[in-house]
């Protein structure tokens, strides 16, 4: 158990290449489980090779309970990797696969059996200790490479996407095994995941990255219902995030976007902070699927618009329909049984909805009024 | 309707089982087929069996009985004096070879795992460069290094000594040996060699631990590769050794090319095949793991 700060940590491959982390900071404290999350070659997998030692880094410190560990091997750093692959040592039976980081440390023999039946228990493997890795499914193989790095009690886990190589069903399985198991022994893991569930449900602490760069760093809640930009809004989230482009207008006080179906108009109250360079510059409003609803409330603004496909997921309904030419993905009751053609009256808040700049992608703050409340906002419905 | 019957009778066409007749038919097809390739690959085998026959018969004749009898005729009585006599022969120049196979192969077979290693797990600035002018070595001709071999091996004191021998055959195999390991451990993964460095693991511990005991087959492909270019290597042999280090293909040589006296063929026969044994035998005993070790890597596990 250990916490584990980065201070400006950066990467590059050859001097002249461009860096494949930029000034990565990031601080866990002990016992926290740090997801690292982002499309694949945004370096993920590299920034978790840094920390384990496996790579050299650029320039910045790798600090760990305090103690600068980039001068160090990977043996020495007391840190214990599970890999996408397993990497378990072909030609030795799992028994041996897990004693044998122990064995390198010169542990004594009683204590290494001890150790290897307590990792086995604990993950239910006692039966297939004596058999060799070729003769386990995946599931199995999983489950050893997990031992392999419990057994070792390191002051710090590192998982490179372990479950990426599971079917779906064992896939969701493994994934509250191992939150079961971290809550059990508390120790500090970094978890390297694409998957934006597994980064959800699993973390305490998410960093979203993106070309070598954090974009945010922050809680899984704070990721998803506060994303710093429009990169973090549009890869967490399952659909993903609608954005609408809009050119907000300043009316006396108020900024309005009007958002158009093809079947009506309707003209959107925002709460922006009033800063004149806004008006008529593209924006994308950031809706969540599951933030629209089937229109209830007299207060909010009341949207019609068409359905062009619907996919009944089970637990959901998915419907989508055009606004302002730009296909948006509505998460409704699975009671609600749309037809395609039927048009819909949706509603959402705009005081949830997010704003990022078109072109950079960065996030609009809204205005002070925000926590206000909705109730005073009035809808303005231009039926066709 | 029409078309439901139509559908009827094709799946009752399907259904139908097979007629016997038919059944017999194909089978004595298949056999007549099985018979003909079995025949021809009896014929090939015998073909390339003869000069063996021949050897084998020979050796166990009398000097009189191969004067009178013909090349497949079988022995009046069979005779061991060919054997004992080429024993005597090449006997000493045997444990020549012996002495110079077996650490030129070790050492060879050690030296481009190692090599493979390195190349594949540990790369350092250059080492794709320093990998292909290794392969360069592998289209070298023998006969390109004579003279810059035995220049070196003067310059170092060998010159016609085992000890030269071996060393020569160790260079010239490196670039097989490196290839052979080089190419097996491109194919595993290098997450291996990562988690065993995070398990505290160095450099030969990882090599010793876990990728030799992986490399068996690769290993097996090496010894035999290795023992049967230098046990048959004549060229090198009588180049730089000479009397009593010569190896027994220099000796078998020697032997079979004495233009004095009768030509004893059954002497000549016996040690031929004394001289051609060893790499039979490695061939039966590890030839299984050759065809595995060759083809692992084109097909993963």
């Amino acid at each position: 158990m250990a916490s584990l700060e980065l201070r400006n940590l950066n990467k590059r491959y050859a001097s002249g290449a461009p860096d494949t982390l930029k000034d990565i900071e990031l601080k866990i404290d002990s016992g926290e489980f740090l997801i690292l999350v982002g499309p694949s070659g945004c370096g993920k997998s590299t920034l978790m090779n840094c920390i384990a030692g496996l790579e050299a880094i650029t320039g910045g410190q790798i600090l760990i309970d305090g103690q600068d560990v980039a001068g160090t091997g990977p043996k020495d750093r007391d840190i214990a990797m599970v890999f996408q692959s397993y990497a378990l040592y072909p030609t030795m039976t799992v028994r041996d696969n897990i004693a044998f980081g122990l064995k390198m440390r010169k542990v004594p023999q009683a204590t290494i059996d001890e150790e290897v039946a307590r990792v086995a228990r604990l993950l239910q493997i006692e039966h297939l200790l004596e058999r060799k890795p070729a003769q386990l499914s995946g599931g199995q193989q999983q489950r050893v490479a997990m031992g392999r790095a419990l057994a070792r009690r390191p002051k710090i886990y590192l998982f490179d996407e372990p479950l990426s190589n599971l079917d779906a069903k064992l896939r969701v399985e493994m994934r509250t095994e191992i939150k079961l198991m971290h809550q059990r022994l508390k120790t500090t893991t970094v978890y390297v995941t694409h998957d934006q569930i597994e980064a959800m449900t699993l973390g305490d602490k998410v960093a979203v990255m993106k070309d070598g760069v954090i974009q945010q760093f922050a809680s899984p809640r704070g990721i998803y219902n506060d994303p710093a930009n429009l990169f973090v809004a549009s890869f967490i989230g399952s659909p993903p995030m609608n954005f609408v482009p809009v050119r907000p207008r300043r009316q006396g006080a108020q900024w309005l976007a009007a958002l158009d179906s093809g079947q009506a108009r309707c003209e959107l109250p925002l709460e922006l902070a009033g800063d004149e360079t806004l008006d008529g510059r593209e924006l994308l409003l950031g809706i969540r699927p599951e933030q629209i609803g089937i229109a209830g409330s007299h207060s909010l603004p009341t949207v019609l618009a068409e359905v062009k496909v619907t996919e009944p997921t089970g637990p959901d309904t998915l419907a989508f329909v055009e606004l302002n030419d730009t296909k948006v993905c509505c998460r409704l009751p699975p009671e609600i049984d749309p037809r395609v053609g039927e048009v819909l009256a949706l509603q959402f808040d705009p005081a949830r909805v997010l704003l990022f700049d078109a072109g950079s992608g960065e996030r609009i703050a809204l205005g002070p009024a925000r926590s206000n409340g909705s109730a005073k906002k009035v809808s303005r419905l231009h039926p066709r | 309707m029409s078309d439901v019957s139509v559908a009827q009778r094709r799946s009752s066409d399907v259904l139908l089982p097979p007629g016997e007749g038919g059944a017999k038919r194909r089978m004595r097809a298949m056999s007549l087929s099985r018979l003909a390739i079995h025949a021809t690959l009896i014929l090939a085998c015998a073909l390339y069996l003869v000069p063996l026959v021949v050897m084998l018969l020979t050796s166990f004749k009398t000097p009189e009985d191969i004067r009178t009898g013909n090349l497949l005729s079988w022995p009046e009585a069979f005779t061991l004096i060919g054997w004992i006599k080429a024993w005597g022969v090449v006997g000493s120049y045997f444990w020549n070879s012996v002495m110079i196979v077996v650490p030129a192969v070790l050492i060879s077979t050690v030296m481009g795992a190692l090599n493979g290693y390195v190349l594949s797990m540990w790369r350092f600035r250059g080492s794709q460069l320093f990998f292909g002018l290794l392969l360069f070595g592998c289209f070298l001709p023998f006969q390109v290094i004579l003279l810059p071999a035995s220049f070196t091996l003067g310059k170092l004191g060998l010159a016609n000594t085992t000890t030269g021998l071996v060393l020569v055959h160790v260079v010239y195999g490196l670039a097989f040996t490196t290839l052979f390991f080089r190419n097996f451990y491109v194919s595993v993964p290098e997450a291996l060699v990562r988690a065993a460095r995070l398990d505290g693991a160095g450099f030969f511990t990882i090599f010793g631990r876990i990728l030799l005991p992986m490399s068996i087959p690769t290993i097996m492909v090496c010894l035999i590769w290795q023992f049967t270019q230098i046990w048959n290597d004549f060229l090198f042999g009588v180049v730089f050794a000479s009397g009593d280090t010569q190896p027994i293909t220099v000796a078998l040589n020697n032997l079979v090319n004495t233009s004095t006296g009768i030509k004893e063929y059954n002497v000549d026969m016996a040690a031929a095949m004394i001289a051609g044994l060893p790499t039979l035998v490695v061939y039966v005993l590890a030839g299984k793991y050759f065809l595995r070790g060759l083809t692992s890597g084109a097909v993963k596990g």
